[in-house]
């Protein structure tokens, strides 16, 4: 069962082949027997899981289903789950229980969704590698020598071994697409305000994002249906009508407009990934698509601008953890300072510390202007290069990470060279944008993504393309062995 | 830009940040490396640039001046290190 993907899990259980809770249990058996060694669930809510199967198979005898009823997904421990430690990777919120659903989480609840359990993550998100996590990092299935990418690394990896079908993740400069890429599976990062932050953990406000990871397009848009919408609890959230995801996936793509920006193209990237994205988007020219190069030229500067407007904005949410309203709290506090300063000293990873300190920096006064404001006119000029592109094509592709996986410890000691993974996603987070990564192929034994990105709210069209393409290839069809 | 260890140390007292003695060095190279990347973006004059807040442009949504929330203190408070009857305790601030 676990080879299937979730369209045809949500098909086996609307027509009764197998039970909510024979699939559950499945699932839950296979995270016993291979989570030790991936370390990707850092919770697993076995016994919720068991009563929300029974729920769905009495909603499902009753006729009262919607697609995901009934179908086991994981979710990335950053959502908010009520009653269950919520620890966004962090000593800090190691013993917190949260006291509410996500809105996400809730949406999943409504449709009749199993929780399998909480998967492991970078702390705070605030990392590429899954290396920064307080319950240490998870490992690629496919190598697992290797890094499973980060921050969405514990879905990535529990997604790809087949441990869940499905299951959430956040990106804020690369989180969902690159950790999808290493671990070769499809996660689409939605349009900024698609799919509400209530209840996720606040790393970058202005960037963070929800999505959904899985094997294929199609079940992507399954999951997107779920957690896409207007939420008033969300300021930031955009009212629009959600369109239904999966009746425009198999549209032709005949006449699509493929840009690709040669500033994706040019030194840093390894050369067989290279190769791999011409060799799929040659593929898309089989399907009737029309390439043409673009250009984004404030591209290089995407890095730079991240690195105050993500810290400045983390800087200011991870204020709120003070060692006295719930988090950790040191021993013994000689004053409130001392209190403050110890909670967060130890509460902390040093990743998370960094990136704080950073912000606190740019924020600090007579820096703003140098800094902050300087980041927001960069990212407005990366918005309208995007703007110019979108006049001549319907949407850009090019790698989705710069390597394969790399190796553990690798880039761990070089703040920098960590950041370069993230080098073709963050872009896309500055202006808000959708965009997708969908296995393309091999190098060195290793999953590769290729990334597509989108105009605002072109979910659908984005879906569509993947999902063709997932037609005629069958690169998202390969397991790792040994799971 | 290469931040001092004072450098550090202040910005950790304003972020509230205890870093270990030890580590001090660390932090003011990995600043400063961080700080040189950001950098790049001084190379580019935006003086005509209007800065981007929202990528939407959206102005903030509004809801009207009504009690919606209910009193959930004690559930909140079960997750506090320390409480005592319904109040968040801390270190003495008042001598």
């Amino acid at each position: 069962m676990h080879n299937n993907t979730i369209a045809e899990l949500a098909q086996g259980l609307q027509q009764k082949q197998f039970s909510s809770l024979e699939l559950t249990t499945h699932f839950l058996n296979r995270i016993q027997e291979h989570n030790k060694q991936l370390n990707a669930f850092v919770t697993v809510t076995d016994e919720l899981a068991l009563a929300q199967a029974k729920l769905a198979d009495a909603r499902i005898a009753a006729g009262d289903c919607q697609p995901l009823t009934g179908v086991p997904i994981g979710q990335k421990d950053i959502f908010c789950t009520l009653g269950v430690r919520t620890s966004c990777g962090s000593k800090m919120l190691d013993k917190f229980i949260a006291p509410y659903n996500a809105t996400v989480v809730e949406r999943y609840n409504q449709a009749g969704a199993v929780m399998l359990g909480k998967l492991n993550m970078d702390e705070f998100a605030m990392g590429s590698s899954n290396e920064t996590s307080y319950y240490g990092p998870v490992k690629n299935p496919w190598d697992v020598g290797t890094v499973p990418g980060g921050s969405s690394g514990g879905s990535a990896a529990a997604v790809a071994s087949r441990l869940a079908p499905g299951a959430t993740g956040t990106d804020t400069g690369g989180s969902i697409r690159q950790p999808a890429a290493f671990c070769g599976i499809t996660g689409l990062k939605p349009t900024y305000g698609l799919v509400s932050r209530w209840g996720m953990i606040a790393f970058a406000s202005s960037l963070d994002q929800g999505g959904p990871m899985a094997r294929t397009a199609e079940d992507c848009a399954l999951m997107l249906q779920t957690m896409a919408g207007f939420d008033e609890k969300d300021s930031t959230s955009v009212n629009r009508p959600v369109p239904d995801f999966t009746a425009t996936l198999n549209d032709s793509l005949k006449g699509l407009r493929i840009g690709l920006p040669k500033e994706f193209f040019g030194e840093g990237l390894d050369p067989e990934i290279a190769k791999l994205i011409q060799a799929a988007v040659a593929e898309y020219e089989k399907l009737g698509a029309i390439v043409k190069e673009v250009s984004l030229p404030n591209m290089n500067l995407s890095g730079p601008a991240y690195y105050v407007v993500a810290p400045a904005e983390c800087s200011s949410n991870l204020a709120r953890f003070d060692g006295v309203r719930y988090g950790h709290r040191c021993e013994n506090p000689k004053d409130l300072h001392d209190l403050y300063t110890r909670s967060r000293g130890e509460g902390f990873g040093d990743e998370v510390k960094r990136r704080i300190l950073i912000g606190t920096y740019v924020l600090s006064a007579g820096y703003y202007d140098a800094y902050y404001l300087k980041a927001q006119k960069i990212r407005r000029l990366i918005s309208d290069d995007f703007k110019r592109a979108f006049e001549e094509v319907d949407v850009i592709m090019g790698p989705t990470s710069p390597s394969v996986a790399f190796r553990f410890g690798e880039k761990s000691a070089d703040p920098i060279a960590m950041y370069l993974s993230d080098i073709y996603t963050i872009a896309v987070n500055l202006a808000g944008l959708p965009g997708m990564s969908l296995p393309v192929g091999f190098s060195n034994n290793l999953p590769v993504g290729m990334q597509i990105i989108g105009n605002y709210f072109s979910e659908s069209h984005l879906l569509n393309i993947a999902h063709q393409y997932q037609q005629v290839t069958g690169w998202h069809k390969q397991a790792p062995a040994g799971f | 830009m290469s931040l001092s260890t004072a450098e550090v140390n202040k910005i950790a007292w304003l972020g509230r940040i205890a870093i270990d003695e030890d580590k001090i060095e660390a932090y003011a190279r990995d600043l400063s490396g961080i700080l040189d990347f950001v950098e790049q973006m001084s190379a580019l004059d935006t003086s005509a640039v209007t800065p981007m807040a929202h990528p939407m442009d959206q102005a903030q949504r509004l809801r009207p001046d009504q009690v919606t929330e209910v009193d959930q203190r004690e559930l909140f408070q079960a997750n506090a290190p320390l409480v005592e009857a319904g109040l968040y305790l801390v270190p003495k601030v008042i001598e």
